[in-house]
C-alpha cells in the first residue's frame, strides 16, 4: 500500500503542469502509481486525489473505467492474447485455450507463482500479424502454440527482462519540456488570439 | 486490377530502419514544410489544406479542411486534440504512422495548430502501444531541443506546446467527444451533440478539432507539394493515397498505401502487390470493408473502388481503412458472436439501448452457438437491433448518443441476412425472419451464376 514516491511526486507534479486543468494529468497519474507498485493501490489513488485536487472518489472513477489499470494484484507478466475478429479467423481461440491448459489458469487468472496473468483481450492493432498477442504491453506476432511456450519458458528464465519490464512500465521515454522552451498550458478562461494569428491577418474579404 | 504509381505520401520512412529518428527526419526533407508554413499566413495554410480535399481518416471521413472552419471565430484559446487511440478490430496504420514516423506526425500537428490558431495540441496515444508512446516522447524531446516545438518556434511568433497523452484501454474512447472526456481526466464517455460539438464546445468547453493521426500524417506533404497535387490523385470524394490494412483470409495481409478512390477491393485483396489472393486458392465469402462497425459485403462487392461515396451508396463504409476478409470456412456465428461481443465488453454504459442491446445480443448469439437456440431467436437478434438503431439502415438510425451501439448491429444484420442457414443449422430448424432490414448491403443478393455453356 503506498503512496507515492518522493521522486515520484516530483514527475507527478511535472505531469500536471503541462495541463490546464490538473485533472487532466489523472490518467497519466494513475500510470505511475502502476508502474510504481506494479498496480493501483488504494493509498496511490488517495495521493493522486491530494495532488490534483479531486476527491479520491472521483480518482477511482476514471480508474475503474479503464482496463489497464489493475486494482489488485497482477503477475509481473501480463500477457493479452487478442482473440478478436482478425486474430480468431487466424485461430487466437485456439491459442488461448492453449495458453490456459499450458498455465493452468483461465483467462483472467494469475499462474500460482505469481509471474503470469493471462488475459483475453479486445483488438490491439496488429491485425495483419495474427495471431498476435502482448506481454506486458510489448508485442509478438504470428505466434503459434510453440512460439507461445517458448515465451512461456523465456519469461520463467529470465531471458526476456531487458526487453520486457515488469507489469506497470509503459513506455521508458519520457516526455520532457525544458522550461526555456516550454510554451506553457493554455489556460482556458482569458484566452486571447494567438500571436502569429494577430500578426498575419487575413485580407479582409471583399463585400458583394 | 488498377494498381497506380501513387507516391507513397505516408509511409516514405516506413522501410527505413532509423525512419524515426530526428536527423532521418531532418535528412529526408523533414520539417522543410514547417519552414514554409512559417513564412504563409495561417489562413493560406488552411486554404491549402481545403484545396486538399483531404477527408478525415479516422472513421467518419469528414473533410479536415472544413472540420477546421467550424471553429466559432473570436473565441480563444483552441485546441488540437490528436486521436491516436486506434481500436478498431481491424485498424492497424496509426500505431505504425507512430511507431515508424513520429516526426511527420509532430510536424503535421505543427501545421495544424499554426493553420487554427491552437495554443497547445495533445497527442493522445492508446495506453496498450507503449512502443508508439515512446517513440513519440522520444521524437518530442527532440523537436523541443532542435527548436521546431515549444515558445518561438524556430525563432518566429508561433509558439506551442505539444503534449503526449496517453489512454488506459477503452475502445469507446476513439469518439471524438469521449477522447475529450477522457483528456480532462474523467471516464470516457461521449457527450451528446449538439450542444458539445468539439470545434464549438470541446476540450474545457472550449474550440477545440480532433484529428486522426493519418489525417494529420499527411499534412507536411500537402504544404510540401501543394493541395492541387494532392487532390489531382484519387476520384470523386476521396482524394490522395491512404492506409489500408487488409487482415483475416488472403495470402499477403498487409498495411498498403494505395491511391483513394481508384484502387478497388479487388486490388487490395488479389493484386500481388497487395492481398495475393484468398489462402488456399479458396472462395471469398464475405468481408469487412471498413472495420467491425460496417456492414459485410461480399462477392459482388469486391469491384467497387474505394471511393467514400461508393462505398456509401452501396450500404456500407470505408471507416478505419480496416478490411478483413474471411474465406469459405469462417464460421460466420462464431464471427458474428466475437464482433458482436466487442461492442458489448466495450459499451460504455451511458445510454440503455447499448447497454443492455449489446449484453442481449451477445448472449443470445452465444446460446445459438453453443447449440441452445431457437427458432425465435434470430428475429429477437433483429429486434434488438431494431431497437438500437431503428429501421436497421445505413447509415444508422440512433437512440444512442454514439454510434457504438449502432455498430453492434452491423454484423448481425450481416450475417443473419445472408447466411441465415447457418444460423438455422445451428438452431437446427427453420428460423423466420420477419423484422424489416432496409441496409442496401444487409439485402444485397449473390451474383447468380450463369449456367455452364449458355
Amino acid at each position: 500500500m503506498a503512496r507515492l514516491t518522493e521522486a515520484n511526486e516530483l514527475v507527478a507534479r511535472e505531469i500536471i503542469g503541462r495541463y490546464p486543468r490538473p485533472k487532466s494529468a489523472l490518467i497519466p497519474l494513475l500510470h505511475l502509481a502502476q508502474e510504481q507498485d506494479g498496480w493501483v493501490t488504494d493509498d496511490a489513488m488517495e495521493h493522486i486525489a491530494e495532488l490534483v485536487g479531486v476527491t479520491a472518489a472521483e480518482v477511482l472513477g476514471t480508474c475503474s473505467f479503464y482496463e489497464m489499470f489493475k486494482r489488485e494484484p497482477v503477475g509481473t507478466y501480463l500477457v493479452n492474447i487478442c482473440t478478436n475478429i482478425s486474430c480468431q479467423l487466424l485461430g487466437a481461440e485456439e491459442l488461448l485455450h492453449h495458453a490456459e491448459a499450458t498455465l493452468g489458469v483461465k483467462a483472467g487468472g494469475t499462474t500460482r507463482d505469481g509471474l503470469i496473468t493471462l488475459e483475453d483481450v479486445e483488438c490491439i492493432a496488429a491485425c495483419t500479424e495474427a495471431p498476435c498477442l502482448q506481454v506486458n504491453y510489448r508485442y509478438r506476432y504470428k505466434v503459434a502454440p510453440e512460439d507461445f511456450d517458448r515465451l512461456v519458458d523465456d519469461l520463467r528464465s529470465g531471458a526476456l527482462v531487458d526487453e520486457v519490464p515488469p507489469h506497470g512500465t509503459l513506455h521508458r521515454t519520457r516526455q520532457r519540456i525544458p522550461t526555456d522552451r516550454a510554451a506553457g498550458a493554455a489556460s482556458p478562461v482569458g484566452g486571447r488570439e494567438p500571436a502569429w494569428i494577430a500578426s498575419r491577418p487575413a485580407p479582409a474579404k471583399d463585400t458583394p | 486490377m488498377t494498381v497506380t504509381d501513387a507516391p507513397r505520401i505516408i509511409t516514405s520512412r516506413f522501410d527505413v530502419a532509423d525512419g524515426f529518428t530526428i536527423d532521418r527526419y531532418e535528412a529526408t526533407g523533414g520539417y522543410t514544410a514547417l519552414r514554409r508554413v512559417l513564412s504563409m499566413r495561417p489562413d493560406e495554410v488552411a486554404a491549402e489544406v481545403k484545396a486538399a480535399s483531404l477527408l478525415g481518416r479516422g472513421g467518419a471521413g469528414f473533410p479536415a479542411g472544413v472540420k477546421w472552419g467550424f471553429c466559432p471565430p473570436g473565441v480563444w484559446p483552441r485546441y488540437l486534440v490528436v486521436n491516436g487511440d486506434e481500436s478498431e478490430p481491424g485498424t492497424y496504420k496509426d500505431r505504425l504512422l507512430m511507431e515508424k514516423d513520429p516526426h511527420q506526425l509532430i510536424e503535421g500537428v505543427l501545421i495544424a495548430c499554426y493553420a487554427i490558431g491552437c495554443a497547445q495540441a495533445f497527442l493522445y496515444v492508446r495506453g496498450e502501444m507503449a512502443l508508439a508512446q515512446e517513440r513519440i516522447a522520444q521524437a518530442l524531446n527532440e523537436a523541443y531541443a532542435r527548436g521546431y516545438v515549444g515558445r518561438g518556434i524556430l525563432g518566429s511568433d508561433f509558439s506551442v506546446d505539444v503534449v503526449l497523452h496517453w489512454g488506459a484501454g477503452a475502445y469507446i474512447v476513439g469518439e471524438e467527444t469521449a477522447l475529450i472526456e477522457s483528456l480532462e481526466g474523467n471516464r470516457g464517455m461521449p457527450r451528446l451533440k449538439p450542444p458539445f460539438f468539439p470545434a464549438a464546445k470541446g476540450l474545457y468547453l472550449q474550440p477545440t478539432v480532433v484529428n486522426n493521426v493519418e489525417t494529420l500524417a499527411n499534412l507536411p506533404w500537402i504544404v510540401g507539394h501543394g493541395g492541387a497535387a494532392f487532390a489531382a490523385l484519387g476520384a470523386e470524394t476521396s482524394r490522395g493515397t491512404r492506409l489500408f490494412a487488409v487482415s483475416g483470409h488472403v495470402k499477403r495481409p498487409g498495411v498498403y498505401e494505395v491511391e483513394f478512390g481508384v484502387t478497388t477491393f479487388r486490388d487490395l485483396l488479389y493484386s500481388p502487390l497487395y492481398g495475393g489472393g484468398i489462402r488456399g486458392g479458396r472462395a471469398l465469402k464475405a468481408f469487412i470493408p471498413g472495420g467491425a462497425s460496417a456492414p459485410w459485403f461480399f462477392e459482388e462487392h469486391v469491384d467497387l473502388p474505394l471511393e467514400a461515396g461508393a462505398v456509401g451508396k452501396a450500404g456500407s463504409m470505408l471507416g478505419s481503412g480496416a478490411v478483413v476478409v474471411m474465406d469459405e470456412t469462417t464460421d460466420v456465428v462464431k464471427a458474428a458472436l466475437r464482433l458482436v461481443r466487442f461492442f458489448a465488453r466495450e459499451s460504455c454504459g451511458k445510454c440503455t439501448p447499448c447497454r443492455e442491446g449489446t449484453g442481449w445480443l451477445e448472449k443470445i448469439l452465444q446460446r445459438i452457438d453453443s447449440g441452445l437456440g431457437r427458432p425465435s431467436d434470430l428475429d429477437l437478434l433483429l429486434d434488438i437491433c431494431d431497437n438500437i438503431s431503428p429501421s436497421i439502415t445505413w447509415p444508422p438510425k440512433q437512440t444512442t448518443i454514439c454510434p457504438l451501439g449502432p455498430s453492434a448491429v452491423s454484423p448481425i444484420a450481416s450475417a443473419v441476412l445472408r447466411f441465415r442457414d447457418e444460423f438455422e443449422a445451428r438452431i437446427g430448424a427453420p428460423a423466420p425472419v420477419t423484422v424489416a432490414v432496409h441496409g442496401v448491403a444487409y439485402n444485397s443478393k449473390p451474383p447468380v451464376e450463369e449456367p455452364v455453356g449458355a
